[in-house]
């Protein structure tokens, strides 16, 4: 049950220079995989590029075959009420939860806006933003 | 000793020469060696014949760690010094009484020869511990009873405000500190007047650095040379003339050979420096190969000591030296090799930063063990460094790189670029 909302996010190591994104983004545009949406992570010299893509299996096999360092890391997409609160209602679940948040970043489409999370209790967060009326994302919506 | 005639010293050497080859025959390795070679010690009558002798290689003192080329047994052995080895385990030096008492003995003599005594206040700015440069200046500088401050290294500013607060006229440091020193000390607005003498040593430098080092230190300064299989500093050094270093004969004896072949080369011409140790008890080594560059300079030296050698020009091998510390490209890539994170290829860029060397590494990643975690990256990234910290001694910057990122070597792997230039 729980598992069908485990969204799989790429994860991409890049060198700290220019030209890097371009390399990734266009492999991705060449072999027709879309972002839903995307951050990247600086550290002392190099970067982590983590996205949301139609489709993470071809994504990553066209980035590995290209040389990349790439990993597939379980998040979460928590569907928000695109208004003041929004953000902070699902934090506060979470955090009444004991959940730590790793990392988030966020995206507002058309359909309204996701907040994607990387939790250190991934199951747990689930079932505590499903039972307190939360929406989430669906792994089976990135295929 | 130090203007001894040359017949005499040549008589000195032989002597020398054929107690140095016997307590050299205590050592399991040369044992070998010689029986390897088919020579004897006993076969030795000239200084000449010498070059029937086998060489000796540092990779060859490593084999032995940590104890297995000492020629007494470890009761008789007062001290332990090491340096880099090639990869992985470093040299081990040790020394009995007598031989601490030999190597102050020539360090008294150089600091002497350029008109130092107790009058003098010693700051002794370079590393203390297992690197040979603190002790060994120390012992020498105590002995013809100079104010000694071991300050050892770090601390710019301390360091600065105890020439001026102590009144400091000597000292001494590598080069590369120096201009560091003199940089700060500016900065300060602090002109260092008490200081004279400048003693620089453990990595090469040119004579414009020489220039500069004068002009803003406000000092004379002497070129060192040493190394820590033949004690440490002190081996040889330059004299008031300041062209050529007084290598001591006494102690030492140097041939001259062409690297490649092994030949000795003829007088004058340069080469890589091979020295017999002439006084070495828990250390003796028999023609060993330094891969220092130089060459023994003809003619008379006005001061009326004997043979100068140039000063060092360059390496025969691969060897770095970084911030006055041997490193070998083949350590780095022994530590590599072990880390199961680390892919195949590896660059070394070194470059002077404000005076100081930097050692950048850029490591491919492997393919395998990739979480996406940008932690786990950091934490890859710090754990290299502290390994090679642990091997080199030396603080280096370590950059990850994609693998397949870095350039692919047919035949020998260029793997260290130099961007320092000359100093």
């Amino acid at each position: 049950m729980e598992k069908s909302y485990i969204v799989k996010q790429i994860s991409i190591f890049s060198e700290n220079r220019p030209g890097r994104l371009a390399a990734i983004a266009g492999a991705l545009r060449d072999a027709g995989i879309n972002i839903f949406a995307f951050s990247i992570a600086e550290a002392d010299g190099f970067g982590v590029v983590r996205a949301l893509v139609d489709r993470p299996d071809d994504a990553h096999r066209t980035l590995t075959d290209l040389g990349f360092r790439v990993s597939f890391t379980d998040v979460i997409g928590v569907k928000m009420r695109d208004e003041p609160g929004g953000l902070s209602d699902i934090a506060s679940i979470l955090g009444d939860a004991g959940i730590n948040i790793e990392y988030a970043y966020a995206y507002s489409g058309k359909d309204g806006a996701v907040l994607i999370l990387r939790v250190d209790q991934v199951e747990d967060a689930i079932r505590q933003i499903l039972g307190r009326g939360g929406e989430l994302l669906k792994a089976s919506l990135s295929r | 000793m130090e203007t001894i005639r040359p017949g005499e010293l040549a008589d000195l050497q032989l002597e020398r020469l054929k107690w140095s080859l016997h307590q050299a025959l205590k050592v399991g390795l040369y044992q070998r060696k010689f029986k390897e070679a088919g020579v004897s010690p006993d076969e030795i009558r000239t200084l000449d014949d010498v070059e029937k002798l086998p060489f000796t290689y540092k990779k060859e003192l490593r084999a032995g760690y940590p104890f297995g080329l000492f020629a007494t047994p470890l009761k008789e052995i007062v001290r332990i010094h090491t340096t880099s080895g090639t990869t992985g385990k470093p040299t081990v030096v040790g020394y009995t009484r007598q031989d601490l008492e030999n190597w102050s003995e020539l360090i008294a003599r150089n600091m002497t020869m350029i008109g130092l005594g107790e009058d003098d206040i010693f700051q002794n700015a370079v590393n203390y511990g297992l690197f040979t440069g603190g002790l060994g200046f120390h012992y020498g500088a105590e002995k013809i009873g100079m104010t000694v401050i071991p300050s050892a290294t770090g601390n710019t500013r301390r360091q600065i405000e105890m020439i001026e607060d102590f009144g400091v006229t000597v000292i001494h440091c590598t080069p590369s500190y120096a201009l560091h020193l003199a940089e700060v000390a500016e900065s300060m607005g602090k002109t260092l007047d008490t200081l004279k003498t400048g003693i620089f040593g453990a990595e090469p430098w040119s004579e414009s650095m020489r220039t500069e080092l004068e002009r803003r230190l406000g000092v004379k300064a002497y070129d060192s040379y040493g190394l820590s299989e033949m004690y440490g500093p002190g081996v040889a050094f330059e004299c008031p003339e300041r062209n050529g270093l007084h290598i001591w004969h006494d102690c030492y004896l140097v041939e001259i050979i062409d690297p490649e072949t092994g030949e000795r080369l003829a007088p004058g011409e340069r080469g890589e420096l091979v020295i017999t140790p002439l006084v070495k008890e828990a250390l003796p080594l028999v023609r060993y190969r330094t891969g220092d560059v130089t060459r023994l300079m003809d003619g008379e030296c006005a001061c009326g000591r004997g043979l100068k050698i140039e000063r060092i020009t360059g390496r025969s091998d691969d060897m770095l030296v970084i911030r006055g510390i041997n490193v070998f490209p083949s350590q780095i890539e022994h530590v590599l090799r072990a880390l199961p994170e680390v892919g195949e290829q590896f660059i070394v860029y070194i470059d002077r930063v404000k005076h100081l060397d930097e050692m950048t590494i850029e490591v491919e990643m492997s393919r395998a063990g990739f979480s996406g975690e940008l932690q786990d990256l950091a934490r890859m990234q710090k754990k290299i460094t502290g390994e090679l910290h642990n091997t080199l001694g030396l603080r280096t910057a370590v950059k990850l790189v994609e693998p397949g990122s870095l350039p692919r070597f047919e035949g020998k792997a260029k793997r260290v670029t130099d961007r320092r230039g000359a100093i």
